[in-house]
């Protein structure tokens, strides 16, 4: 890749070095320098340049797939897990149907694991079509096999876009998939999108540590694929389904294993964040364990579950279950209470698309007020109390 | 098990990353560069197996020169080797394009029988180094190990996270590996170990060095291209309550009601 500044053009007025995310521009003699070390070409300059004097070259990628119009359709990798489809799937497919309908192009399923009705599930999400590896040995995740029957699909059946989760099992294989195909693998995309002139998916993610968004492509390869995380995107209604089941016999594809699945150890807790349709979550602002004991009391008022800061987490308040955000669990409830937290973009990863946000928090000034829908200004030692009381009163 | 590698990443100090209100522009300016704190756990895996099985660890990074810096410092940890990927060759790659160059240093210290990375890097936070890694070795992969149980005729067991339990399974060696923060405590540098640092040699490599397809290395190696980088703006729509508490939650109480939250 190749960065340049055409010095004839160049005014030295600045503006490339105030767009720099990077701080990599300066002006020597009232012309842009650009620090090589620094710059990560993301093209901020070229765009913010009035002057067309900043221009990239992109070596065209060799690694580039043949016959790129002959891959078509979305395909949303169909998570099971137990035997359970993951809600993601459902995700994904609302998602993808987006997607497909801007591209004019079918939306496909790929499922692997033991034949329950999971494939009639995914047809009833809306799928067009599902492809369908199916057999008992299937039902817990193994990198190899799964790796193999999803690559073993996109080679036959070549679809233009691939999504999957970004869940334990899809943060542990997508990218193995992707490195057999030698194709570009975006993770945790907040944003998705066809563009119009293109007709290449528009990928959008935080990036470092969420203080910058990135849209980024895949040109030249297929699939385009990208994980997302589960609940950044509203579930596929339940309709008629219509579409086909593709039956692929696993005797057909060859998997070999050499990773073996032991023994399966349960977590010390059950508690289902992802899911939650209303969350409590106290942060650092406790000042103390017990904290916690007011944060339950609130959550059992209102029929929700604890969530958690990292600074609580880290304090040892509460286990690593309750994290929510960058590091810890993506929520999307209907009713999200931050009760002395911040709202450090971290944070504000894993939340910020919850429905309702109600802010408790002491200090006015605190980000958490910028993303909050109701924000309560106040000791919440004082507050909460108050709240149960006028819950559990009752009335209009 | 004779030789272990373990992949270390330089990442900016992202919390020490501020927007700043007026350009709405991240303020990069006297932000250090850091070790990836995953990265320090995936250290401590490294050098508890060598450790147990007296085998040689090898630290290495790709990155710019400065990443040197890096390197220096796991060397105080007790490293025997530190190599930089350092190379324009190497600009511009993206996880496709890396996990292929690391992978050809794996290929160049053969033989190798076992890779660690961490989690993700702080900056990118992709998590795909490790597993594409892998599989351009032709290697097993086990990911998010918060346990390494214990290595027997060949196969090492661990205990692996996932979203709501842990799963114990083994692999054959050679074999690459993620680690999370459960596996153990990062250790500090001991004064020994400080000095010995400073007088460390770190080896410095291109791509000459390296067995590789020029065509699949930076830029040109890379499918994906970042078009476009913004700072995300937090908008305000909601009201800022201040009052008596009891003022303020009969207020919340009827909003809430009001949308049939309650
Ligand atoms: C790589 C990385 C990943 C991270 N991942 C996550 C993540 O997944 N999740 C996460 O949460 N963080 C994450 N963080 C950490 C994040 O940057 C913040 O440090 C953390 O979210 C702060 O937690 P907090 O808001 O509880 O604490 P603080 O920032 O200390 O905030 C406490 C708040 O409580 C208020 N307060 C104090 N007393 C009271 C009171 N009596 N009544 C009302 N309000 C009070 C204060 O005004 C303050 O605003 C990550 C950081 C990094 C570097
Ligand atoms: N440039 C690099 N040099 C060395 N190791 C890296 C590099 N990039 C990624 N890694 C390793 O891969 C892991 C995952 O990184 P990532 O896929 O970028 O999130 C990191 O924790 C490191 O162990």
């Amino acid at each position: 890749m190749k960065i340049t500044v055409n010095l004839e053009k160049c005014t030295g007025c600045r503006a490339c070095v105030k767009a720099c995310p990077f701080d990599a521009i300066s002006m020597v003699e009232k012309k842009a320098v650009i620090d090589l070390d620094k710059c990560t070409y993301c093209g901020s300059c070229v765009e913010a340049c009035r002057f067309e004097a900043i221009a990239i070259e992109r070596e065209p990628a060799a690694v580039s797939t043949e016959n790129l119009e002959s891959y078509r359709g979305v395909w949303v990798f169909a998570e099971q897990r137990s035997g359970h489809l993951a809600r993601v799937a459902f995700e994904l497919l609302g998602e993808g149907r987006r997607l497909a309908g801007d591209l004019g192009q079918p939306l496909c399923a790929a499922y692997i694991g033991p034949e329950n009705g999971s494939v009639e599930s995914l047809l009833k999400r809306g799928a067009d079509r599902v492809y369908a590896v199916t057999d008992d040995s299937l039902l817990h995740f193994q990198d190899e096999p799964y790796a193999a029957i999803l690559t073993y699909l996109v080679r036959t059946y070549r679809p233009a876009i691939l999504l999957a989760g970004a869940t334990y099992i899809g943060r542990s294989f997508i990218p193995r998939v992707a490195a057999r195909l030698r194709t570009g693998l975006t993770a945790d995309c907040t944003g998705l999108a066809i563009d119009p002139e293109t007709k290449l998916l528009a990928q959008t993610r935080p990036t470092f540590g969420g203080n910058l968004m990135a849209t980024i492509f895949c040109e030249k390869n297929r699939p385009q694929m990208a994980t997302v995380r589960p609940r950044t995107f509203d579930e596929a209604p339940v309709g008629a389904g219509g579409g086909e089941a593709v039956r692929v016999p696993f005797s057909e594809i060859a998997a070999g294993n050499r990773v073996t699945l032991d023994r399966i150890i349960p977590g010390s807790e059950e508690i289902d964040l992802t899911d939650a349709e209303i969350i409590v979550s106290g942060g650092r602002g406790l000042g103390k364990p017990e904290g916690f004991a007011l944060i339950k009391g609130l959550a059992d008022a209102l029929g929700g579950v604890v969530g958690a800061s990292r600074a609580a987490v880290d304090a040892g308040w509460i286990s690593y279950a309750h994290q929510v955000g960058q590091t810890g669990k993506t929520v999307k409830p209907k009713l999200y209470f931050a009760c002395g937290i911040s709202g450090a973009i971290q944070h504000l990863a894993g939340m910020g698309t919850s429905d309702v946000i109600v802010a408790l928090n002491k200090d006015p000034e605190a980000p958490i007020f910028k993303v909050a829908n109701y924000g309560l200004v106040g000791d919440l030692y004082e507050i909460i109390p108050a709240l149960v009381k006028r819950l559990k009163q009752g009335g209009a | 098990m004779e030789k272990i590698i373990v992949f270390i990443k330089q990442v900016p100090d992202t919390m020490e990353v501020r927007i700043d209100p007026e350009t709405n522009r991240i303020i990069r300016e006297g932000v250090p560069s850091i070790i990836n704190p995953y990265d320090r756990y995936a250290m401590e895996a490294a050098l508890r197996l060598k450790e147990s099985f007296g085998s040689r660890a090898v630290v290495a990074c790709m990155g710019p020169p400065q990443a040197e810096a890096a390197l220096r410092e796991a060397m105080s940890l007790g490293f025997d080797q530190a190599i930089l990927l350092s190379s324009r060759d190497f600009a511009g790659s993206d996880t496709l394009a890396t996990s292929y160059t690391l992978a050809a240093l794996v290929r160049k210290l053969a033989p190798v029988d076992v890779v660690v990375c961490g989690r993700e890097a702080m900056d990118g936070s992709t998590g795909q180094v490790g597993p594409e890694m892998a599989e351009h070795l032709g290697w097993p992969f086990l990911g998010f190990v918060s346990k390494v149980e214990e290595l027997k005729e060949g196969r090492l067991r661990v205990n692996r996270m996932m979203e709501d339990h842990y799963e114990e399974i083994e692999g054959p060696l050679p074999l690459v590996m993620t680690v999370v923060k459960e596996i153990a405590e990062p250790r500090l540098p001991s004064l020994r170990g400080l000095l010995q640092a400073k007088k460390a040699q770190i080896q410095v490599w291109g791509r000459e060095e390296l067995e590789m397809e020029p065509a699949r290395t930076g830029s040109a190696g890379s499918p994906t291209w970042v078009k476009r980088v913004w700072t995300p703006e937090h908008h305000t729509q909601g009201m800022k309550l201040t009052g008596e508490p009891e003022e303020l939650v009969d207020r919340l109480y009827k909003e809430l009601k009001g949308q049939n939250l309650l």
